[in-house]
């Protein structure tokens, strides 16, 4: 078969243009190198775009007894030490440069008496670290990294989705994809690649995930060889709409329980006392989601599954200076005054901890070339994640994986593609066009879903998940036999059946690490074992692909040094 | 609850094309762009849509919904009239290239033009919290180009060669009220954005998803900057006598 596609040649290519990837892209151009980002949808429209919490960084402008200390051990108690310690240092300690550096671009955050960046309090954080901008801190980060990367000069391949990592004797080499628009192909030559592409949420039916977040770089990663890590902990975020249902899983943001937001079940009680009477509301977001899902199991759950979440003893004013995203997502979706009444809220898929697994100093992935930041990447987070946690790590990541990246590509020589590569992929992509079975991957999708939320939930069996096993395999099949008509003109039937490989493989890469640990820790919660397990703690879940099967291995936790274990582990 | 007749642009490429019924049936609280997705799902899975966030924060999904520039995922079914088809229309300033799906490239090759921010020397960076709330409604665009699709400048007159439009307005105001930046973008304004054009009809404040007062807060005063830098005879002459 001819391949007819176009070929871009460049230094380091980044896939996912979110906080993370537009963070790398500037250090990897600030470094001399060429650069090309890829994205699936339109720049600036990542779904960092979403993020309302804030930017967790101990700049000690509130709370001067902060330091990166607290910070780090802040997040190694939230990730139930899990973590990987040295990301969670190199976090801890470059997160208020990056929060600085980011003003210096043209940032604006919302500021103290003294005019210098404000700082709110968040689930998990000792102490106040958050900075933000009302509640659209993520907004206002994506496009200040937008605005310096475009000034700097990269070239963007808008709604270009890759579908395969090209590699030459063992390391990356390029990639392979196609645009949206118009299904034409695409090849990028590069000699370092980022994949920064986001998390899985679109895997389950209630999420606040973006269209975009169906696993696909993990997906690339796993498929060329580079490991997988923690995949099991996937951080259902307590507080998601749940009505009316077009609007389920949308986010509501943690940072309403920052500036005092109260959960109250259907009695009227403040039933955070009975799982958390120290943090209450302020507890780590797996504390609270599995709280919120067992008050509905019992029993005590709003009219439409849920809890209520209430901010109307503030002052209105406020409420909607404070919270402006929130009043008007409730008053316009959900006909709710959110300075009048209280919401009802749900657990929602939110995050996944795990994903490629990399170094802590470069973010280089176990395939040499490959480097991955973000949520796309595992470690920092260890079984689950802080808010306030992400847009940090995209920043303090993103730009060590785009220095790492550009250091390798000045080191490496040129590659050569072989092109058996580019007509595998090509085939793969192609398939569904002429597949006869009229098996529909909406239909497939929805299915996918089913399985996740009943099977790969919040709480977890063994039974469960094995049957979420043989569910998955029997969607594998009717997925490779997914047709799609029309042309590859912006046909999004087309792109589904290609986008559901991705949530397949991650998916059952959860299942698997799920099934395996038995103990519950942080986000994953084993109803048949529900109790940490001392050898579980020191022990990661490896996913790597080996003789064209997913394989699950075990890796040791990195110990921390002794001086920090003891600041950790004090009080 | 009853069904609802969807009317649909459906069309390849910049001519041709034509509307299309589908009947979806609805949900408390449905928005156009889940009536959209059930169709896809359902009975055209080659329906081209763009859309990624659904919760009105990202501007991908914009479309015309009953000749109207709106958002899809914030446009409540159950607010439009429901004894008609309602008619979901691609954007009309912007080159088709399939169904809803439009060629927005052009907005980005503007925002090029635009010199970013650029901080004074030697600042301190101590801002004011005043500071940053008279700026914040310019930054809160969520780039929708809605304002962009209704301007007459640009959808009647097709002027994309010698107009920003009103994004690239609230963008300028964006960075020329941000108390640290030191550029003056009055030049550009006036030459490569063109702001003289618009005449203050004010569709696209009407259109804008986030409530950004586009024409009084963005377009005016900067056309008063433009105005008071090149048109004024008194700064005219006192730029002269001082050898500006």
């Amino acid at each position: 078969m001819t391949t007819t596609y176009e070929t871009r040649e460049h230094d380091v290519l980044i896939i996912g243009a979110g906080g993370a990837g537009l963070r790398a892209a500037i250090e990897a151009l600030a470094k001399g190198c060429t650069v090309g980002v890829v994205c699936k949808s339109l720049l600036g429209k990542a779904h960092t775009v979403m993020a309302e919490g804030g930017i967790a960084a101990a700049m000690c402008n509130v709370d001067t007894e902060d330091g990166w200390k607290p910070h780090f051990r802040d997040t190694m108690r939230g990730g139930k030490y899990l973590n990987n310690w040295r990301m969670a240092q190199l976090h801890a300690q470059e997160a208020p440069d990056r929060v600085s550096e980011l003003e210096q671009w043209g940032a604006l955050f919302d500021r103290t008496e003294k005019g210098t960046i404000l700082q709110r309090a968040f689930g998990g954080h000792t102490y106040k670290r958050l900075c933000h901008v009302g509640d659209r801190t993520g907004l206002e980060m994506i496009r200040t990294l937008q605005d310096r990367g475009v000034q700097l000069g990269f070239d963007v391949f808008m709604e270009c989705t890759i579908t395969r990592l090209l590699t030459d004797g063992g390391r990356v080499a390029g990639a392979f994809g196609y645009w949206r628009e118009n299904g034409r192909l695409i090849v990028f030559k590069a000699k370092s690649v980022v994949i920064a592409t986001g998390g899985i949420g679109k895997a389950w039916p209630v999420t606040s995930n973006s269209w975009e977040y169906t696993g696909d770089g993990m997906t690339l990663a796993y498929e060329a060889g580079a490991e997988l890590m923690d995949m099991e902990f996937v951080q259902f975020h307590p507080t998601g709409m749940v009505w009316p249902p077009g609007v389920q899983g949308l986010l509501v943001t943690e940072a309403v329980r920052g500036e005092g937001g109260i959960l109250r079940n259907k009695l009227g009680e403040r039933f955070m006392e009975k799982y958390d009477p120290k943090r209450m509301e302020l507890s780590t977001r797996d504390v609270v989601a599995r709280s919120i899902y067992t008050e509905v199991k019992e029993g005590r759950g709003t009219e439409h599954g849920g809890a209520y979440l209430d901010i109307s003893h503030k002052p209105a004013e406020y409420v909607k200076k404070k919270l402006p995203s929130m009043y008007h997502q409730f008053k316009e979706l959900a006909d709710v005054d959110i300075t009048k009444g209280p919401m009802e809220v749900g657990p929602t898929c939110h995050y996944v901890m795990g994903g490629i697994r990399v170094e802590a100093e470069t973010a280089q992935s176990t395939l040499p070339g490959l480097f991955a930041a973000g949520e796309a990447a595992a470690g920092l987070h260890g079984a689950n994640r802080l808010g306030g946690n992400s847009l940090s790590d995209l920043l303090v990541f993103g730009r060590r994986a785009g220095m790492a990246a550009a250091d390798h590509a000045k080191r490496v020589p040129g590659s050569n593609i072989g092109s058996a590569q580019i007509e595998e992929a090509e085939k793969e992509l192609l398939a569904p066009f002429s597949n006869t079975a009229a098996e529909s991957p909406y239909a497939v999708h929805r299915d996918l879903q089913k399985v996740m939320q009943s099977l790969v939930g919040i709480f977890r069996t063994e039974e469960d998940l094995k049957k979420a096993f043989a569910e998955l395999e029997a969607l594998k099949d009717r997925a490779d036999k997914a047709s799609v008509e029309g042309s590859r003109l912006f046909n999004p039937g087309w792109h589904l059946a290609r986008d559901l490989k991705s949530m397949l493989t991650v998916s059952e890469a959860v299942a698997l690490s799920a099934l395996a640990r038995t103990e519950s820790r942080g986000a994953h919660s084993r109803i048949d074992y529900p109790n940490y397990d001392p050898v579980w703690e020191k022990k990661h879940n490896i996913i790597v692909r080996e003789g064209g099967e997913m394989k699950r291995r075990e890796s040791p936790v990195e110990e921390m040094p002794e001086d920090l274990k003891q600041f950790v582990m004090a009080e | 609850m009853p069904d609802a007749t969807l009317r649909i642009f459906r069309g390849e490429g910049a001519t041709g094309g034509q509307a299309v019924d589908y009947t979806v049936p609805i949900a408390p609280g449905m928005v156009v762009l889940d009536a959209l997705h059930y169709i896809q799902g359902h009975q055209a899975p080659d329906l081209a849509v763009r859309w990624n966030c659904k919760a009105a924060k990202c501007g991908s999904c914009s479309a015309e919904v009953n000749g109207r520039p709106r958002l899809t995922c914030k446009t409540r079914v159950d607010s439009l009239p429901m004894d008609q088809p309602i008619v979901v229309m691609p954007m009309k300033s912007f080159p088709r290239i399939k169904d809803l799906v439009t060629d927005v490239s052009w907005n980005y090759t503007v925002n090029k033009k635009i010199p970013a921010f650029r901080p004074h020397q030697n600042t301190d960076w101590k801002i004011s919290q005043l500071d940053v709330d008279r700026v914040q409604e310019f930054r809160k665009c969520i780039e929708c180009f809605l304002c962009q699709d209704v301007c007459h400048v640009l959808r009647e007159h097709d002027a994309k060669a010698k107009f920003g439009g009103p994004r690239f307005f609230v963008r300028v105001a964006g960075l020329e009220l941000h108390p640290l930046d030191a550029l003056n973008r009055a030049g550009l304004l006036k030459d490569d954005l063109g702001i003289g054009l618009c005449n203050i009809t004010k569709c696209c404040t009407e259109v804008c998803p986030e409530d950004i007062h586009i024409t009084d807060n963005a377009i005016i005063p900067l056309k008063e900057r433009v105005v008071d830098e090149f048109y004024d005879p008194l700064s005219m002459l006192f730029r002269k006598i001082m050898g500006h």
